[in-house]
C-alpha cells in the first residue's frame, strides 16, 4: 500500500504518460477530459516538456501528427465531439505509419450531447473513426489503475506496430479517483529510422506521408497494414474472464459497465444464477476467440453498454450468432444499476 | 467481508467533495480498497454536489453509490433525494442547521448534528463538513480515528499548514458532539 497514491483517472493518465516519456501534449479543453490537459500544464514545463493549447481540436491532432513523424512519444486527449473533430488527422496519422497515444474521456452523444459519461465511441473508436481502412489499437480501462497500466502499455504498442493508440475511457473513469501504483518509468522503447530526424547528410531523406496517387502502391500498402493488423490480432488481444469456468450465461463489458456488471455477477452468483463475464481490455483487437470458445458452453450471452448497443455487434460476429446475445444498456449519460443488470440477467436465464 | 457505501451530498462550495476524499485517503491508509466518484457538473460553484465513497475489504465494483449504507446530507434537497434510497439498517447524518425536517425512514438511525452552526461558534465557518465527518467516523467506524492527522496531510496542501490544525479540530469537534 506504501506505493500507492490516490489520483483522478484522468490524472493517472497524464502521469502514466510522462512516466512512459512522453514529452509532447497538444490539446483543447472539453469536459470530462480536461484535468489531463491541467496536469500536463502544470507538469510538462517543470520536466523540459511541451503543454501546448491548441486553437482547436483539427490544429492540436495535426501537431500530434508532426511530433509523431519527427519520432517522439506524443499524444492528445479530449472528449466525444472533439474526437470527431480529430477524426481526420487520426486518419492521416494512420495513413502515415505513425505511433501517437489519443485518449477518448467519451461523454453522451450524438452532436455536442451532454458531459455525462458514455461508450457510445465503441464504434468510432473500433472501426477507426476517419475515413480509410485502418486500425487504431483500442484499451478500455476499467480502474484508475488501468487508466495508468494501459497508457504506458498503449504508447510501447503503437511504436511498435508504427500505429495510434488510442484509450477509449469515459468520464466515470476519468473523473473517480482510487489507489494507483504509478508506472516504474522503464517504459519500452523501440528504434524508429523511418523518423523525420535529420539526416545531418549521411542517409537518404525518410519520408512521411499518406499520399499515394497510384492506386497500385495504395493497395499495396494497405494490404501490409492488414498483414500487420493481422498479427496484432493474433497477439495483442487482452481481455478479463471472471467466473466462466463453469458459467451458462456470459456477461460481455467493458470499462464503467464492467464494473457494474461484476456487481451484478456476483449478485446473480449468490441467487445460484451461474453466470460469469468476458470483460475486453483491448477493443481493437476484440477477444473473438475467449468468446467464440465461450459459445460452445454458455446459453447465452449479455452486452451490458452505455450505448443503444454498439459492442454488441462484435459479440454476435465473434460468436456466429451460434448463441442469442441479449442487450442491457443505458445511453446518453446514464449508468445501468447493478440492480438493472441484475435484472436483465434474471430474464435472461427465463427468456432462453 | 466489510463494504461501506457512503454518499455525501449538498450544495457545491460546502465541501462535500473535500470530505469524502480525506475519507478515502483515510481508508488508502488503511490498507483498505477504496473509490471515490463525484459528481460533476458544468458549474464551478452552486448547483448540487456530491460523491460517492466506497471503503471495503475487497477489491471494489461499481464505483457508483445509488444505494447508501451511509448517508451524510448536508441541504434539504439533498435529504428528499436520498433518504428513500438509503438501505435499511443504514445510517444518515443531517446538518440539523441547514435541515430543519427529521429523518422520515423508521428503519434507519438518524443523527442530527448541528454542524454548520457548531462550526460558525468555534470559528471555523467552513468546516461543518469535517464536523460531520467527525461524527460520521464515531458512528460508522468506517475508518479509525486514529491516524487522521496524516490523512489531513495527505489532503491538507503543505502550505496550509495551518488548516491542517483546523480541520483537525473540527473532526474531533464532530467526535465527541453527543446530541
Amino acid at each position: 500500500m506504501a506505493n500507492k497514491v490516490l489520483m483522478k483517472g484522468n490524472e493517472a493518465i497524464a502521469e502514466a504518460a510522462i512516466l512512459a516519456g512522453c514529452r509532447h501534449y497538444f490539446g483543447y479543453p472539453i469536459t470530462p477530459q480536461t484535468e489531463i490537459a491541467a496536469y500536463m500544464a502544470k507538469r510538462m514545463p517543470k520536466i523540459g516538456g511541451v503543454f501546448l493549447q491548441a486553437e482547436s481540436e483539427v490544429s492540436a491532432i495535426n501537431m500530434v501528427y508532426g511530433v509523431a513523424g519527427a519520432g517522439f512519444r506524443v499524444m492528445t486527449s479530449s472528449s466525444s465531439p472533439g474526437i470527431s473533430l480529430k477524426a481526420e488527422g487520426i486518419s492521416y496519422i494512420a495513413g502515415s505509419d505513425l505511433p501517437a497515444l489519443i485518449v477518448n474521456v467519451q461523454r453522451g452523444g450524438p452532436g455536442l450531447g451532454g458531459i455525462q459519461p458514455s461508450q457510445s465511441d465503441y464504434f468510432q473508436a473500433t472501426r477507426g473513426g476517419g475515413h480509410g481502412d485502418y486500425h487504431l489499437l483500442v484499451y478500455a480501462p476499467a480502474s484508475v489503475q488501468e487508466m495508468a497500466d494501459l497508457t504506458v502499455l498503449g504508447f510501447e504498442k503503437a511504436d511498435e506496430y508504427r500505429m495510434p493508440a488510442m484509450i477509449l475511457a469515459d468520464g466515470t473513469m476519468g473523473q473517480m479517483m482510487e489507489p494507483v501504483e504509478l508506472p516504474s518509468g522503464e517504459s519500452k522503447t523501440f528504434e524508429k529510422p523511418w523518423a523525420l530526424s535529420g539526416t545531418k547528410c549521411e542517409r537518404p531523406h525518410n519520408v512521411v506521408n499518406s499520399l499515394y496517387l497510384k492506386p497500385e502502391k495504395l493497395e499495396e500498402v494497405n494490404f501490409a497494414r492488414y498483414e500487420r493488423y493481422r498479427k496484432i490480432e493474433e497477439t495483442e488481444t487482452m481481455y478479463e474472464s471472471y467466473l466462466m469456468e463453469d458459467a451458462e450465461y456470459c456477461v460481455v463489458a467493458f470499462g464503467i459497465a464492467a464494473r457494474v456488471a461484476k456487481n451484478a455477477v456476483i449478485a446473480a452468483r449468490a441467487k445460484g444464477i451461474r453466470v460469469g463475464m468476458i470483460r475486453p481490455i483491448t477493443l481493437w483487437p476484440f477477444p473473438k476467440a475467449p468468446l467464440a470458445e465461450a459459445a460452445k458452453t454458455v446459453k447465452a450471452f449479455l452486452s451490458v453498454e452505455l450505448s443503444m448497443g454498439q459492442m454488441i455487434e462484435d459479440v454476435e460476429l465473434a460468436t456466429r450468432s451460434q448463441k442469442p446475445v441479449l442487450l442491457c444498456n443505458r445511453a446518453g449519460g446514464m449508468i445501468p444499476t447493478p440492480e438493472e443488470v441484475l435484472g436483465a440477467i434474471e430474464n435472461m436465464t427465463k427468456g432462453v | 467481508m466489510k463494504t461501506t457505501n457512503l454518499l455525501i451530498a449538498g450544495f457545491g462550495g460546502q465541501g462535500v467533495l473535500f470530505a469524502g476524499k480525506f475519507l478515502a485517503y483515510k481508508g488508502l491508509l488503511e490498507g483498505k480498497q477504496l473509490s471515490w466518484l463525484p459528481s460533476y457538473g458544468p458549474e464551478m460553484r452552486g448547483g448540487t454536489a456530491n460523491c460517492s465513497v466506497i471503503i471495503s475489504d475487497e477489491p471494489v465494483g461499481s464505483p457508483i453509490v445509488s444505494n447508501p449504507d451511509v448517508l451524510m446530507v448536508m441541504n434539504l434537497p439533498s435529504l428528499d433525494k436520498y433518504e428513500d434510497a438509503t438501505v435499511a439498517g443504514g445510517k444518515i447524518f443531517v446538518d440539523s442547521t441547514l435541515i430543519e425536517r427529521k429523518v422520515e425512514r423508521t428503519d434507519v438511525d438518524a443523527y442530527y448534528i448541528p454542524a454548520t452552526r457548531l462550526a460558525k461558534e468555534a470559528g471555523f465557518p467552513t468546516l461543518a463538513n469535517m464536523i460531520m465527518v467527525g461524527k460520521l467516523i464515531k458512528e460508522t467506524g468506517m475508518v479509525s480515528f486514529d491516524g487522521i492527522r496524516e490523512a489531513l496531510s495527505k489532503v491538507v496542501s503543505a502550505k496550509h499548514a495551518d488548516l491542517l490544525e483546523i480541520n483537525l479540530k473540527a473532526i474531533e469537534t464532530g467526535y465527541n458532539y453527543a446530541e
